[in-house]
């Protein structure tokens, strides 16, 4: 090939050198674009053009560096999770909104810790009545599903549908006649949450939910940083509300009822709303937690998990049919899928599968075979004990997280065999993000007429 | 003739596709390609493409390796999978819907495009 010269080389360099600083862009994908680049002066001076000449040409079908890059993050936007913002448009643009965050963050934060305590004023105190378990999450996540509308920029009509979604939701719990203390009310207490967090989800994403799989996948790995960070927040909370109990005790005050009533609450309200936050802004300081968690946990979990399966065909025993066993299987169900989706949130698509799918392959396969003994003697027995609310419950809570990981442990497995691409478990851990939401609908709305309110 | 942004869009992955389907190849060769099956008239931005085949690897429509070219430097070859063939053939069977549907409006219509 022709030999290029100094100042031609030098040019390429400072091109190169450019490259490198994006953050979207691996040496490798440089080493292509490089590669191209030289083809394409290499063409060029071979039809008469001077060095410089060619290089101009060359760098100019290139494209705009700065759009090229960006193009390169929508496709990896994975790869940015890492590395706070996705190439801003304009720097000074983007410095402003930052500082604009801070007061905005804080005024919906504090308007959070206020309206949890809203009803306090009305006679309802906290920890003690119904009203108070059923409606905190109404309290808080409207507020944060408001952050994500301001911060993406939702049209006006989206935002009016999550609001009605969030009112519709509000109004329903609270018309439900739920027998005070019963079972489906804490039923509901408990499913609300999941099914509002669609509704923060779609905020999140900015509105764009439909077919937007890595949205949805980072809406995922959103939701696990934020939970590290809640618990976080709250130890930190915790000792702050130990020593001001003590510290009031050392002067002859007992503020431990009020602490509980006021800190606690208000607390937990603002400390989601700065939680996500935190996440949305420093991703970049702590490497995200929820995929090393995840690495930590997925040996061990498939180690206990072969050790039950292995001492239940070694004795013999099956499992007992209690209700705690059946909702003991959701919980580990619902820890492995956990475990799998940052799996799959945190793994680069295109590496080939390696030792740790493998391990992630028999968690799966060992939880569904475990599962589906449980799930045997349980539904043999349940017309024995009858349809109570709970049990309905657990087990269509069961069948949902089976579903999702029967097609799981499927997909992986034709990933690992070589016959699949990785794209397809992401694609189907998004798709099925829905599905949760809609059986915890189900189970806030449906089940206490169908149960009568009991 | 300057092609709509959309259009272009819209075409790269049957084109790249269909190029890697006649044969493994390589970024530069296939922007090469395109401009020769265009006559020239469709010109993409060079570094556009990257993207695109990143995203068609990701899919698992082709599968990408590195090589030592002819020319002493290393490329990056990419080469349509089972998947991409099945791809492109969808693709076909819809830009044909379309393709026909244009030409049947088109030439019905009296007036002459200039």
């Amino acid at each position: 090939m022709t030999e290029l010269t100094d100042a031609l080389e030098a040019q390429i360099t400072r091109w190169r050198t450019w490259l490198r600083r994006q953050p979207a862009l691996r040496p490798e994908d440089v080493d292509e674009l490089e590669g191209h680049l030289r083809d394409q002066i290499a063409a060029l001076l071979e039809a008469g053009l001077a060095g410089d000449e060619a290089f101009l040409v060359a760098v100019k079908r290139m494209g705009r560096l700065d759009a090229v890059s960006r193009e390169f993050a929508r496709e990896h936007s994975d790869r940015l999770w890492k590395q706070l913002v996705a190439a801003p448009e304009e720097d000074a643009a983007s410095g402003r909104a930052a500082r604009r965050e801070v007061p905005v963050v804080l005024s919906l934060a504090v308007a959070a810790a206020l309206a949890i305590q809203l009803p306090q004023l009305f006679g309802h105190q906290f920890g003690e009545s119904g009203f108070y378990a059923l409606n905190a999450s109404l309290f808080v996540l409207p507020l944060l599903a408001g952050y994500f509308a301001w911060k993406r920029g939702l049209d006006r009509k989206l935002c009016l549908w999550l609001a009605g979604a969030f009112a519709a939701a509000a109004v329903a719990v609270n018309l439900v006649p739920f027998e005070p203390g019963g079972h489906t009310e804490l039923l509901a207490v408990l499913h609300l949450p999941i099914a509002l967090w669609l509704a923060v989800g779609v905020a999140y994403v900015g509105g764009r939910w439909w077919g937007n799989v890595a949205g949805r996948m980072d809406f995922v790995r959103f939701s696990g940083e934020l939970f590290i960070y809640f618990v976080l927040i709250a130890l930190g909370g915790g000792v702050l509300t130990a020593f001001t109990i003590i510290s009031f005790e050392a002067i002859g005050l007992d503020v431990e009822g009020s602490a509980q009533r006021l800190i606690l609450p208000s607390g937990a309200a603002g400390a989601v709303i700065v939680g996500a936050w935190l996440v949305e802004a420093k991703q970049s300081v702590i490497e995200n937690m929820a995929p090393v968690l995840t690495r930590v946990f997925t040996p061990l979990f498939a180690g206990l998990l072969l050790a039950l399966l292995a001492a239940m065909a070694w004795t013999g025993r099956g499992v007992g049919v209690e209700r705690e066993v059946l909702i003991a299987f959701d919980l580990l169900l619902a820890v492995v899928l956990g475990l799998l989706l940052y799996a799959v949130s945190a793994r680069d698509p295109l590496a080939p599968p390696d030792l740790f799918d493998r391990i992630l392959l028999v968690l799966v396969v060992s939880a569904l075979v475990a599962d589906g003994v449980a799930l045997a003697a349980i539904v043999t027995r349940i017309s024995e004990f009858g349809f109570s609310p709970n049990r309905v419950a657990a087990l269509g809570e069961n069948l949902v997280l089976l579903g999702n990981l029967g097609w799981s442990a499927w997909l992986y497995a034709r990933f690992v065999a070589g016959r699949g691409p990785f794209a397809a478990v992401e694609r189907w851990q998004t798709a099925y993000l829905p599905v949760y939401a809609a059986w915890a609908a189900v189970v806030v709305l449906g089940f206490p007429p169908l149960f009568g309110f009991a | 003739m300057n092609i709509g942004k959309d259009l272009v869009a819209a075409s790269a992955t049957p084109l790249v596709l269909a190029i890697l389907a006649e044969g493994d190849s390589y970024g530069y060769a296939i922007i090469r390609r395109v401009a020769e099956l265009s006559g020239g008239e469709l010109q993409w931005t060079d570094g556009m493409l990257y993207p695109v085949l990143h995203r068609l690897e990701r899919f698992g429509y082709v599968e990408a390796r590195w090589a030592t070219a002819e020319t002493g430097r290393r490329r990056r070859y990419y080469r349509i999978t089972n998947e991409g063939t099945a791809h492109l053939a969808a693709q076909r069977r819809q830009w044909q819907v379309v393709d026909s549907a244009l030409r049947g409006i088109w030439t019905g219509m009296r007036f002459a495009f200039v």
